[in-house]
């Protein structure tokens, strides 16, 4: 019978597999803890969804604990969240307070876990004050932040520094996001899973489907942006793109579809503008999904004729990853990893205004070969590099380097 | 399927070690040195570990990246599409890493050729900070595989099988391990007298630049997949 990690053979070779399998070798035994914030929704926990089976089925030890918060918590993390990415932010003592208490809290119900571990993954800002909890640990402790942090505010970024400068390495999805930290900094991008119910293949039926059930026309061209309803990801930058657009393409659809995430107590907030910016319109749909959505987002994207992902800033993008193996050309904002995977004439383009992205979707729905061709381009390019076996072999890597001293060479032939 | 030759070593001809295949993994490090201007990117290389002037002449074999590069160091690559000037670029773009013993002789090189383009610049072309060079580094973690090679014969099996990992390992980082700055494979069948001069000829006609790990792959099978002369 195979196991689960040959199950991903068929998209990436048999030498991928086998090689994930010779790297875990040396880590079979380890006790590895994952922490954030969530179960559902947002890119993180769609990543450890997958990422803890697979890691068990190449024999470490991996378990996932989830930090546990009120909404005052939820709102100071917010804030840590939006100040990471530069929003001026006030943040109360009292918050803070709250953050500090919740963080010792749930540090001392998970103490024994988190205390015998070989190695722990905090993510992101929400449980990052664990460590100095757990002052007896034995394993090493990595903290692992998937936000745009390039340009963050100095004052949160001071606290939080506070917090993460003891652990023992830390990761960024990019170089321009690291910040000066007293250890290594690895940068490692997140990545999909092609076996998720948001990624495999769908029969057109399902599809054709879905669209009804939204009432989308699947004979005219449609726009799709997927994300969070959040000022970032400039939903309503969207709409006004669409306008401009529809101008010269009458029959031109949009979608907005959002999951909630239950860390983001603003999502209601930015959803009740960006329907008001929708003003009722019939062929702008602005979609409010449940977290689990899977299938109906994978139908969007799939049905969609171009992916938008117009973000004023991403930590990565990962609907841009998923929108590209379906083999779809982007328009994304010229922002964070997007900027990694969409390459201009290649796989898409990269926009900074809304005027911008109205003439690229033009520019597109004008060149049809092209805007197949990019699509092709953009899956391989996926497959190459954003799929989750890749994160997995950074991840196997990072606890290697890390077990071994962090050198720049490890030769584990040696050790034999 | 990969396929997994495992004879005893002792039989092999001509008395040679067995290849023993291996694979690496390379990860990624941020160093935390970041350059706008040409001046700065000379300063920070002067100082900068060799594990980053390596990563950023072969890293891009193992990470993201779009088709044929046009250059094929970072530090060309920049000069040319973040700085605007593609003299510098093309000095740096044909500095071939496998040519200098060490990693300082070609540091020296690279600040060299800067050198002299500052030297004709009148005003040093500089970018924005969403723009700027990024100096990573790398940790490289080599690990056993199943395969062993006995025969050079056997090549032709083994290497389609292959990972990336391997390839890069043997084909790439090679170079930077043996003597003669060769890659493993012709390292080791130099072992073997003259008997494979026509292989070795052809793995040395591989371009290691303006490539994939996948393509060299399928490069290497294609040399290993022509009649290979025998040991006497």
């Amino acid at each position: 019978m195979s196991s689960l990690i040959e199950t991903y053979a068929p998209y990436t070779g048999f030498d991928v597999i086998q090689q994930l399998k010779e790297l875990a070798e040396p880590l079979k035994g380890l006790r590895v803890v994952h922490v954030n914030s969530t179960k559902e929704g947002g890119g993180v926990a769609e990543i450890l969804h997958r990422m803890i089976p697979l890691m068990n089925d190449l024999g470490i030890d991996t378990t996932w604990e989830v930090l546990e918060g009120n909404p005052d918590f939820y709102q100071c993390t917010k804030m840590f969240h939006n100040g990471m990415q530069g929003d001026q932010v006030q943040i109360s003592d009292k918050l803070l307070e709250v953050y500090e208490e919740t963080n010792r809290q749930n540090a001392d119900r998970l103490r024994d876990t988190l205390r015998d571990a070989d190695v722990v993954f905090i993510h992101d800002p929400q449980p990052a004050a664990f460590l100095k909890h757990i002052d007896d640990r034995k394993g090493k402790w990595i903290w692992r932040c998937h936000i745009d942090a390039s340009k963050p505010n100095r004052q949160v970024w001071k606290y939080l520094r506070e917090h993460v400068k003891n652990y023992d390495a830390s990761v960024f999805s990019l170089a321009a996001f690291a910040q000066p930290l007293p250890h290594p900094i690895y940068l490692i991008p997140p990545s999909i899973d092609p076996l998720t119910e948001k990624n495999i293949e769908l029969g057109e039926q399902e599809i054709k489907l879905v669209l009804e059930q939204f009432n989308i026309d699947p004979e005219r061209h449609l726009l799709v942006q997927v994300s969070r309803f959040d000022r970032f990801k400039d939903p309503v930058g969207v709409i006004e793109a669409y306008r401009r657009a529809r101008r010269f393409i009458p029959g031109l659809q949009l979608v907005l579809a959002g999951g909630g995430a239950s860390d983001d107590p603003e999502g209601q907030i930015v959803l009740e503008e960006v329907r008001a910016s929708a003003m009722g319109e019939s062929d702008i749909h602005v979609l409010e999904l449940p977290s689990d959505a899977h299938r109906t987002i994978n139908a969007l994207q799939r049905a969609a004729t171009i992916i938008i992902q117009k973000s004023l800033k991403e930590g990565f993008g990962l609907t841009v990853t998923e929108g590209m193996w379906k083999e779809k050309p982007v328009i994304g904002g010229n922002t964070g990893g997007i900027r990694l995977q969409v390459v201009n004439h290649h796989t898409g383009f990269l926009v900074n205004s809304p005027g911008g992205a109205a003439m690229r979707i033009r520019y597109m729905l004008k060149n049809q070969g092209k805007l197949v061709e990019m699509g092709v381009k953009a899956k391989e390019f996926v497959r190459e590099n954003f799929l989750i076996t890749r994160h997995l072999r950074e991840y196997m890597t990072l606890m290697l380097s890390l077990v071994h001293g962090s050198k720049h060479r490890i030769d584990l032939n040696k050790n034999k | 399927m990969n396929a997994k030759v495992k004879t005893d070593p002792a039989q092999s001809k001509g008395g040679n070690d067995p290849f023993m295949v291996r694979d690496c993994a390379l990860i990624a490090l941020a160093t935390g040195k970041r350059a706008r201007t040409m001046k700065e990117l000379r300063d920070f290389l002067e100082n900068i570990a060799p594990e980053s002037i390596y990563y950023h002449f072969w890293g891009s074999l193992l990470r993201p990246r779009f088709e044929d590069p046009e250059y094929h160091n970072d530090f060309a690559a920049w000069c040319a599409h973040n700085l605007n000037d593609e003299i510098s670029a093309e000095r740096l773009a044909v500095v071939d890493p496998s040519q200098f013993e060490s990693m300082e002789d070609l540091r020296s090189e690279l600040i060299e050729i800067i050198d002299e383009r500052i030297d004709e610049l009148d005003v040093l072309p500089a970018t924005s900070r969403d723009k700027q060079f990024e100096f990573i580094s790398s940790d490289i973690v080599v690990f056993a595989t199943n395969h062993v090679i006995n025969e050079p014969s056997e090549l032709k099996e083994v290497i389609p099988g292959l990972s990336r990992g391997s390839i890069f390992y043997h084909f790439i980082d090679g170079r930077r391990r043996n003597p003669e700055s060769i890659d493993d494979f012709r390292s080791w069948l130099l072992k073997y007298d003259d008997s494979y001069q026509d292989t070795i000829m052809g793995i040395a006609e591989i371009d290691p630049y303006f490539t994939s790990l996948t393509e060299l792959r399928e490069n290497l099978s294609g040399v290993f997949s022509k009649p290979m002369q025998e040991a006497v």
